[in-house]
């Protein structure tokens, strides 16, 4: 009966919306109403105080944090459209072997590679240093620090996002598409300015956004590069830390409301036209390159890349190696050894961390994928009214920023709630977990959907008319044929909630604190080695879970974000 | 096996209505087909046969158990999907044996009927491939095989050739019509394509718009179409409007305005179809009932002509003839060698034979 198929939906609904709106919806609207309050009353005060003169360095905050995400986009989009237009189209040696490398930042967590850049570059390294003693200078030729080494971390971390999204944009251009335009005249400057690069809006479009979005939200490299510079992110945590937490709720929603804008005005921009491709079915074309001259120059220039690519990965493994106290006053590292590495396992102190980070990822992925395939069955199968907002509802994490993903649980949960069953979570070991299971809902999210969106709807049917009951259907057709993608989408969370930095750092406890923070600790304490051993421990966490997921689960790395 | 009955079938969708008073009964063991155009509600039925769908209005009846409402599950239809709906996730044996194991069958029973049937579909030796591996044809028959296993009270065949090219095509219809008879089930066919409708059925319903505009034996619905719909859409006809003027001994004579003559009809039940006095009518001849000739025809609708085009098809010549400013009229003929063509702008007698017209209404909207 109707109503059967009804009460099916219903009951798949019932629990996603509960978990939405406990975990997503209710504790955003605790930060919007704390915000309009100070001292517990009702006022405006605190948006007062953020844009008057009071506080200029709130307005200060916000407009550095807007122009280093502008900037930010600039520099990553320089960065990886020419490279991968160039190692898309031309073909010379080592071509494959460089386009693989190009995507290697990614495996670097935020914290680790800041750590990685601040120990390669900053005033004590290793490059700068050498530089010095190899021409002789008295003082440091360079190193990076505030603004410009905010930027130059956001660039190396996140140009492999435009050069994904422009690599693939490019490999789905019809090469007929541009062979049409030269059959009617055009010469090859014209061709790429009005066929090539118009095609690869979407693709660019999207690719700011998530450069806009991650650098607003970005902690990592402010939190150890920014000295006295002051961005948005970074106010939220120092209000927290000063116990101001109606402040921090303020900021919270302002950051909030930038992130969002952005995402809308490039949703509207990128609906004004239709840039689907009308044929099917393309293949790559590359030109060899038969200049000498400049194939040598793509060579080198792929070469350089390299080195600068993998020079963070290299600093972490050399550092890693390096034991307590042998690297203090000198220049350079004065002995290796296995140490840190051994330590960790012996050590029930230094092993905690790396336990605790396993179990909250663990248990946060547990619940993204139970309620990942639960929600984008409902999403996808199931017809109801306000699907549109219940898939707003589940975007809403993605949308926010990490830090204030954090401040929302903070002040949804040190006060009972329906939602904790009464409890306070705030300084318990659940605040974790359930905070990487918020980050991570919209991850799962959409790599299920999209496995589900490819599945007829017949398959199921087929089944129904073969007697199969829903459940039974569900459990051996639906579920065995969406696993690749639930998969793939649950490792990734759990490697990026092992990496997890900063609600970590607003949430953890002592007793349930994850590897980055203990990171941070170690940094404190110049334990350098050890940091860079708890990091290479989230590298090769990461690069475990990625060669599963491309050997195992079929999905290319590019697919990922 | 079962019969089917539809009675006063509506089904809507928001305000769609996709059916609309449909009256079907399909006797058992019967291969019978539900042809229309694309959009004209074939699929929509064969869905609420199958339990997809529940109508909004009338009943679904197998056998005079009312099945209007019960759930797909439960209908123990074996349904074949027009893009086969295999799981891809399991090997050609698990597919066909998954209806059994829903049933509970024991092991060994499976085993020897997923053996036996996949026997009979001719795909013993692919028993543990993946169905990816297959070609179409072969997951077309996995597909079949999985239906018929469960020896199923109706099978229902949603478009099942559509994805295969033409001599593949020709290959599964004598398939599925030798498996049809072998088992004698009772089976429903939905298809666009009218030649595969007249060569396997032993009934069409024709579909338009949501109705049923016909339902008759292919011989009944090719050479007595009720409307100008199922005329056009079942082969080819030539369609010219007429109006009736009188009755002379066994003859009707209708007045053609297109081309200014009297046409005489045999007054029988297979030249006219039933009409009322409002409606608009319309002569229809199919090409080859046409006779063209250079010298003089004797006999009733003779008239003179253009050729104006002749198109060559292989087994037979298509002749194009202008009978008048706005008459067209389109012969075909068995190809008897080069000798026989006519050239374009000869001119030429055309005979419509008194007892191969058929006066048709033109179909209600």
């Amino acid at each position: 009966m109707l109503n059967a198929e009804k009460r099916k939906t219903l009951l798949l609904l019932i629990p996603v919306i509960l978990v939405l709106i406990g975990y997503v919806l209710y504790p955003s609207i605790e930060t919007l109403l704390e915000s309009f309050k100070k001292n517990g009353v009702f006022s405006l005060e605190n948006y007062s105080d953020f844009f008057g003169e009071k506080s200029a360095a709130n307005f200060e905050a916000l407009w550095n944090s807007v122009y280093i995400s502008l900037l930010s986009v600039l520099l990553s989009a320089l960065i990886g459209i020419p490279l991968a237009y160039i190692f898309n189209r031309y073909d010379f040696p080592g071509r494959q072997f460089f386009s693989n490398i190009a995507i290697m930042p990614i495996v670097l967590p935020s914290l680790v590679g800041v750590m990685a850049f601040m120990y390669l570059y900053g005033e004590a390294g290793l490059v700068p240093n050498a530089i010095k003693d190899v021409l002789n200078l008295s003082e440091v030729p360079f190193s990076i620090g505030g603004i410009t080494g905010i930027l130059i971390v956001h660039a190396y971390t996140m140009y492999p996002y435009f050069y994904m999204t422009t690599s693939s944009a490019l490999n789905n251009i019809d090469p007929s598409l541009e062979e049409a335009a030269y059959n009617l005249g055009s010469n090859k400057f014209k061709v790429f300015w009005k066929v090539t690069f118009p095609l690869l809006t979407p693709g660019l479009v999207a690719a700011s956004l998530l450069v806009f979005m991650v650098s607003m939200a970005s902690f990592s490299a402010p939190f150890l590069l920014a000295g006295g510079f002051r961005v948005l992110s970074l106010q939220i945590y120092f209000s927290k830390i000063n116990g101001d937490l109606e402040m921090a709720a303020t900021q919270s929603v302002i950051l909030s409301v930038v992130s969002i804008s952005f995402l809308l005005f490039m949703r509207w921009y990128q609906d004004r036209k239709d840039y689907r491709m009308a044929s099917k079915g393309i293949g790559a074309h590359r030109s060899e390159v038969s200049n000498h001259i400049l194939k040598w120059c793509m060579v080198s220039l792929g070469i350089l890349a390299m080195i600068v690519l993998l020079l963070p990965h290299a600093t972490l493994l050399i550092l890693s190696l390096v034991p307590e106290g042998a690297w203090t006053w000198q220049t350079y590292p004065t002995a290796f050894s296995l140490e840190n590495f051994i330590l960790l396992f012996e050590d029930p102190n230094i092993w905690d961390p790396v336990r605790n980070s396993m179990v909250m990822a663990l248990l946060a992925c547990l619940g993204v994928f139970v309620f990942g395939i639960i929600t984008s069955y409902a999403l996808v199968k199931r017809k109801f009214i306000g699907k549109n907002l219940l898939d707003i509802l589940v975007m809403i994490p993605w949308a926010l920023p990490a830090t204030v993903v954090g401040m929302n649980l903070i002040l949804a949960f040190n006060e009972p709630s329906a939602f904790s069953f009464g409890k306070i979570l705030v300084g318990t070991f659940w605040i974790l977990p359930l905070a990487y299971f918020v980050r991570f809902i919209p991850l799962v999210v959409r790599s299920t959907t999209a496995v589900l969106e490819q599945m007829d709807d017949s398959i199921e049917e087929a089944a129904q008319n073969l007697g199969a009951k829903w459940f039974y259907t569900f459990r051996r057709v639906v579920i065995p044929i969406i696993m690749p993608g639930v998969l793939s989408g649950t490792l990734l969370a759990f490697v990026q909630a092992v990496g997890e930095f900063p609600t970590s750092v607003l949430l953890y406890t002592l007793d349930n604190r994850p590897i980055s923070i203990e990171i941070m600790n170690q940094l404190r304490m110049f334990n350098i080695g050890q940091a860079s051993a708890y990091g290479m421990i989230q590298v090769g966490l990461i690069a475990i879970v990625m060669f599963i997921s491309y050997k195992f689960l079929g999905v290319k790395t590019e697919n990922t974000l | 096996m079962s019969t089917v009955n539809l009675s006063a079938i509506t089904k809507q969708f928001g305000d769609v209505t996709a059916v609309e008073e449909l009256d079907i009964l399909i006797k058992e063991g019967e291969f019978f087909t539900f042809l229309g155009p694309s959009g004209c509600g074939k699929t929509t039925t064969l869905r609420m046969i199958a339990g997809f769908y529940y109508p909004t209005k009338g009943k679904v009846t197998f056998n005079d158990k009312d099945m209007t409402t019960v759930p797909p599950e439960k209908r123990n239809t074996g349904m074949v999907f027009q893009n086969y709906a295999l799981f891809p996730h399991m090997t050609v044996f698990e597919n066909v044996a998954f209806g059994l194991k829903v049933r509970k069958i024991t092991k060994s029973q499976t085993k020897k009927r997923v053996e036996d049937i996949l026997k009979k579909v001719r795909l013993d030796q692919y028993m543990d491939r993946q169905v990816s591996q297959l070609s179409g044809g072969q997951q077309q028959r996995v597909a079949l095989a999985r239906a018929l296993v469960i020896e199923p009270d109706i099978l229902l065949l949603d478009e099942p050739l559509s994805n295969l090219d033409a001599r593949l095509r020709d290959e599964m219809r004598n398939e599925i019509l030798r498996l049809q008879r072998d088992y004698g089930i009772t089976t429903i066919y939905v298809t666009h394509d009218q030649a595969e409708a007249l060569t396997m059925s032993d009934r069409i319903a024709v579909f338009n718009m949501g109705k049923c505009q016909q339902v008759g034996t292919p011989t009944e619905i090719y050479n007595q179409p009720v409307n100008d719909f199922v005329a056009e859409f079942i082969g080819e006809t030539n369609l010219i409007p007429i109006a009736f003027k009188e009755e002379k001994n066994n003859e009707k004579i209708y007045h053609c305005e297109q081309l200014d003559a009297d046409i005489q009809v045999q007054a029988t039940e297979v030249n006219i179809a039933e009409y009322n006095r409002n409606d608009q009518l319309l002569m229809s001849i199919r090409p080859e009932s046409v006779q063209i000739d250079k010298a003089s025809l004797t006999g009733e609708n003779v008239f003179k002509g253009e050729v104006i085009l002749v198109q060559f098809t292989g087994a037979s010549v298509h002749t194009y003839i202008k009978l008048s400013s706005d008459a067209i009229i389109r012969a075909t003929d068995l190809n008897e060698g080069p000798s026989t063509y006519l050239t374009n702008g000869s001119k030429v007698n055309v005979k419509l034979p008194a007892d191969q017209i058929r006066v048709i209404p033109k179909a209600r909207m």
